[in-house]
């Protein structure tokens, strides 16, 4: 197996509002190799943007704050680092995309100049250098009259264009992780389709590691190697992309993919899970799936699941997952779709 | 960027037409016969019809009006009728004591003002935000007659630091060349007067410049919280690039706009004339130069000076609009 470029370990980050304390992070331990699509998957609400700030310490403070857990990039535990290395690593060896093309660049500078500051802030090049690199990784990411289009300003490009331009800003000093965070949400579906081929192609000539943050289970089906499911803060259910969207295991997985539109089916109306993502509270009891859960017995009220090791890298954090004798076995799940 | 301040400019006919038309109007709004009023209730005929035959007032409203514009437009501003001289020169060096003025109340409150508000913004609730903020609270509901008052008392009476009026040393007159005196002393390459210049300008500049800084802090502050939160700063974050960066580069150039009118619509109201604090520190500027003219029925005199402070700020608005697109490509008209 490949070396492993970032590695979370029990991660949690807590908001601490006046309301009280909320840990939108709990817990959370993620693996990504070197050239790996990592998918994390769930609801709003499920602590998968905020997992994703964390790792840059891009989280807004007060009042968030990574109360404790590890953060390995490459070895090096980034929850102690000092905002200097942090500042060396962003945008450097951990880029990141946003959800809002739109309103991601700043308006009032050209494409160019903001290019330009990016690949300036990590090397040491001059102006004309950085410039040329500029229209350089414009046209890498296909964007047509590259020269031109670095002189314009934001608003003179369309939403896929301006992702791509986000893309070739995240990618210019040639990152170890790209972060993407649901970079395909405010797109149409052809322009998807083109973000995520240019995505997959430079995780596949650069080598570079992807962790994508998504709600779009058709995105991972696209693009992702590997696949984690989140759910209110935690991690619910881990496995290969195959593995989750042929024979999920988790009751929450299940019933997102029973929520995808289904071409060979007429169902009169779309089957959704009922409930929403509660807000997770500090020393919640049970498994905070329960109150929606079809499978809900008294013990998922009383105490929280831990994860159940199904295989290698596959987990999933349910109690049907034990049986009578407390040893684990696998597709304990109810027959779906049945 | 032309087009623009081409279409700019053109916008700006009718309301100098509306000028124009609001002073012209204001003599025959008066009630009553205009030349008994200018001249008093115990004129006699012969008086009132001299002056109706040399203001033209018996010709019809529309020819005047035309001769007022034609004259106005040849830069001819009327006569005084208390000094008898001509308003188009009597009224430069007014203006240009207001205009020096004004420069530096404006540079004092937007250099305190933006940083205050920034530096507030960017340490939101700490001791420096909460003191910044007070004081602009002050700042902005202190009269200043009282600022005024209490500067004179203190730094010119008790500690002695600066002249309590006026805008020279009185018993050695600059001899002037644009009326800016600062300026004038430059030319005349006398600094050690331009230094006894500067000095009577501290005291009146920040009197009339603390309503203006106030609002300029509490502005910069709220505009730059705003922008602080959009998601093209965390882009800027994730780039990598440190805060000040963030903050002077990306942050502030978006805040800069409503900053911009603000500081645009308080530099009118300064150049309009601060007759209080004109008026305090004996400063002969354009405030009490209407003011005075006023009290003498100086007509002519009043209707230049409202043209003129309208004008003035008619070309403020330009310059910040310019501005404007100057900072914001997206702006058009």
């Amino acid at each position: 197996m490949a070396e492993i470029v970032l590695e979370l370990k029990e991660l949690h980050t807590h908001f601490f509002t006046e309301s009280g304390e909320i840990p939108a992070v709990n817990g959370v331990s993620i693996k990504v190799h070197k050239g790996e699509v990592v998918g994390i998957v769930g609801e709003s609400g499920s602590g998968k943007s905020v997992t994703s700030l964390s790792v840059m310490k891009l989280i807004p403070s007060p009042p968030g704050k990574i109360v404790s857990g590890e953060m390995n990039f490459k070895g090096e535990n980034l929850v102690n680092a000092s905002e200097k290395r942090m500042k060396k690593l962003r945008g450097n060896e951990i880029s990141m995309i946003f959800q809002e093309p739109m309103t991601s660049l700043n308006p009032l500078f050209t494409i160019g100049n903001q290019l330009i500051e990016a690949i300036r802030l990590h090397q040491k090049i001059t102006k004309k250098e950085a410039r040329k690199k500029a229209v350089d990784m414009l046209q890498l990411v296909g964007i047509p009259r590259a020269d031109e289009v670095a002189g314009e300003y934001p608003h003179q490009l369309s939403g896929g264009m301006r992702q791509r331009v986000m893309i070739a800003m995240a990618m210019s000093c040639d990152p170890e992780l790209l972060i993407a965070d649901e970079p395909t949400t405010a797109l149409d579906v052809t322009i998807q389709a083109q973000i995520l081929d240019l995505m997959r192609n430079l995780n596949k000539e650069e080598d570079t590691a992807i962790l994508l943050i998504t709600h779009d289970l058709g995105v991972v089906a696209e693009i992702c190697d590997r696949v984690v499911v989140m759910y209110a803060g935690q991690i619910v259910e881990e496995g290969t992309t195959r593995e989750i969207l042929k024979d999920p295991e988790h009751p929450y997985t299940q019933g997102l993919i029973k929520s995808l539109p289904n071409m060979h089916e007429r169902e009169q109306q779309l089957y959704s899970i009922p409930g929403v993502v509660p807000k997770p509270k500090m020393n919640s009891v049970g498994c905070h799936f329960a109150p929606r859960c079809e499978f809900a017995f008294e013990r998922c009220f009383q105490e929280n699941p831990g994860l159940y090791a199904l295989g290698n890298q596959r987990q999933s954090r349910c109690f049907l997952h034990e049986d009578t004798e407390g040893k684990v076995k696998k597709h304990a799940k109810a027959d779906i779709g049945s | 960027m032309v087009s623009y301040i081409i279409r700019r400019l053109l916008m700006m006919v009718p309301v100098l037409i509306g000028m124009t038309l609001i002073t012209f109007s204001i003599v025959h709004l008066i009630p009553g016969n205009p030349a008994q009023v200018i001249l008093g209730e115990t004129a006699n005929q012969t008086a009132i019809a001299n002056l109706e035959e040399s203001m033209g007032l018996n010709e019809p409203y529309l020819t005047q009006y035309g001769i007022y514009v034609k004259d106005l437009l040849q830069g001819d501003l009327g006569t005084s009728l208390r000094s008898n001289a001509e308003i188009s020169t009597e009224i430069w060096p007014y203006i240009a004591a207001t205009f020096e003025l004004t420069i530096f109340a404006m540079l004092f409150a937007i250099f305190i003002g933006v940083n205050a508000g920034i530096i507030s913004a960017w340490k939101q609730n700490s001791w420096f935000d909460f003191l910044a903020m007070l004081f602009a609270l002050i700042g902005v509901s202190i009269p200043v007659f009282w600022l005024a008052l209490m500067e004179q008392w203190i730094f010119a009476q008790e500690l002695g630091w600066f002249p309590a009026y006026g805008r020279q040393d009185n018993r050695d007159p600059i001899a002037p060349i644009t009326y800016l005196y600062v300026l004038d002393s430059f030319i005349h390459l006398d600094f050690s007067r331009a230094g006894t210049i500067l000095k009577h300008l501290i005291l009146p500049s920040i009197a009339l410049g603390t309503i203006p800084m106030a609002i300029i802090a509490r502005m910069t502050r709220s505009s730059m919280l705003e922008v602080m939160k959009s998601d093209y700063i965390r882009t800027v974050r994730a780039k990598g690039s440190g805060q000040f960066l963030v903050i002077y580069k990306h942050a502030l150039k978006n805040a800069l706009i409503p900053v911009l009118t603000v500081i645009g619509l308080q530099t009118g109201v300064l150049l309009g004339g601060a007759i209080l604090t004109e008026t305090i520190f004996s400063w002969p500027g354009i405030g009490r130069y209407v003011f005075e003219a006023i009290s003498y029925r100086d007509y002519p005199v009043i209707q230049s000076g409202i043209l003129v402070v309208a004008f003035i700020f008619v070309i403020i608005n330009l310059v910040v609009d310019i501005l404007y697109k100057i900072i914001d490509p997206r702006i058009n008209y």
